[in-house]
């Protein structure tokens, strides 16, 4: 998709700047100018585009049409509608006491809750420039079945007394979300588009930088002894990393990028980016006014052990994809 | 009017509730802003995205922080 570029790039680092690629400094200058160009064009365009998909979905709708499922289909509903509905993480909150008090079950909320901030359309637009489009789909797929299990243990182990009362006496309203022509879609697309971009450009060109730096000046298969995928300590490692980390940390995938290319399993970046998304520490802050903490602890714990799942499957699999 | 904005008073909130100050001065509006923090209460509004800008019990900004052009446009 974007051989051009790469050709573009490659012409300016050799005729331009009169470094060749072999050498370490040209390497690394090919890495920074590539993927700059690279992953801002396709965070613009697939930002822009899921928004807009998303404008279709406020949540205020997803609580009707989630109140009428029951079961694992309700899961699995709700991962689906966790995609595309908005969701930042600071509306956790009044989401999840709209869901309670909407009437949708506590699993099929944490399903929702778990798949949402894990698939989201900054992190999709990076693993697609980084990785390509199969390991973007897969991560998505492993996203919604993360989700739907995490839902349906938290069901089976029946938690609803762990929600805050108070959440339970809420009686809310049906207010009309703000009704949007096609000219507010756009302005919302571009408003989303443009304020993620703000929030993590700076991460970006850091992140960038190193994967640049790593990519030019540690040598190939340097780290497969440490951080391959044969050790198993690597994925853990990854998932506690990614805890206290904000989204704003998903500049740091083309680290994660260099690093692959330097023998480290693609499990393992993954499961550090799905932590990254998934389990933060701000939103967990957040929650504690709405769920109790046995609720908070059970959340994580399944969360967590689910994406250190997905990082040793794809330990293990992950060379037969790239 | 009843004004209202809906948020936690994190930094979209604020940005939106400094921005509709900005479009009732261009008005010359004097109505007053009321703050709505409380999770229970925004939920109890039906709102469930903050940032929310409610006129008059509607909502008319949902999610996002709207310039202050724009919240004029809707306010006029």
């Amino acid at each position: 998709m974007f051989n051009w570029l790469d050709k573009i790039i490659t012409l300016l680092v050799e005729n331009v700047f009169g470094v060749s690629l072999e050498t370490h400094l040209g390497g690394s200058l090919h890495f920074f100018f590539f993927d700059t160009i690279k992953i801002i064009m396709l965070l613009v365009v697939m930002i822009f585009t899921i928004s807009f998909i998303r404008s279709f979905f406020p949540p205020e709708k997803t609580k009707k049409t989630l109140s009428r499922f029951k079961g694992i289909k309700g899961n699995f509903m709700a991962s689906l509608l966790g995609i595309v509905t908005p969701f930042c993480s600071c509306s956790s909150v009044p989401i999840f006491i709209g869901f309670v008090e909407g009437g949708v079950p506590l699993g099929l909320t944490f399903s929702f809750l778990i798949t949402s901030p894990i698939v989201n359309e900054a992190a999709f637009a990076i693993l697609l420039a980084a990785f390509g489009w199969k390991i973007a789909l897969i991560y998505v797929v492993t996203g919604v079945i993360v989700g739907v299990t995490g839902g349906l243990i938290i069901d089976k182990l029946k938690m609803e007394k762990y929600v805050e009362e108070y959440v339970y006496e809420i009686q809310g309203v049906d207010t009309e979300p703000e009704k949007m022509d096609l000219k507010g879609r756009l302005r919302f697309s571009w408003q989303n588009t443009s304020s993620i971009i703000k929030k993590i450009w700076i991460f970006l060109l850091i992140g960038i930088a190193i994967g640049a730096a790593i990519h030019g000046w540690v040598p190939t298969d340097f780290l497969a002894k440490y951080a391959g995928p044969e050790n198993p300590f690597a994925v853990i490692v990854g998932v506690i990393a990614g805890i206290p980390l904000y989204s704003n940390a998903l500049g740091t995938i083309p680290i994660a990028e260099a690093l692959i290319g330097k023998g480290v399993g693609i499990g393992t970046a993954l499961s550090f980016m799905m932590a990254v998304t998934a389990l933060s520490l701000p939103e967990m802050i957040l929650l504690r006014k709405v769920i109790k903490p046995k609720l908070i602890a059970a959340f994580v714990i399944i969360t967590g052990i689910g994406i250190i799942l997905t990082g040793y499957l794809f330990n293990l699999i992950g060379h037969l994809i790239i | 009017m009843d004004i209202k904005i809906l948020g936690s008073g994190c930094k979209n909130c604020n940005t939106l509730e400094k921005n509709t100050k900005e479009a009732l001065e261009k008005l010359g509006l004097k109505d007053q802003i009321e703050k709505v923090t409380d999770f229970a209460q925004i939920t109890a509004l039906g709102v469930m995205r903050t940032p929310t800008l409610m006129i008059d019990g509607k909502a008319i900004v949902t999610g996002r922080v709207a310039k202050t052009k724009e919240i004029v446009k809707l306010l006029g």
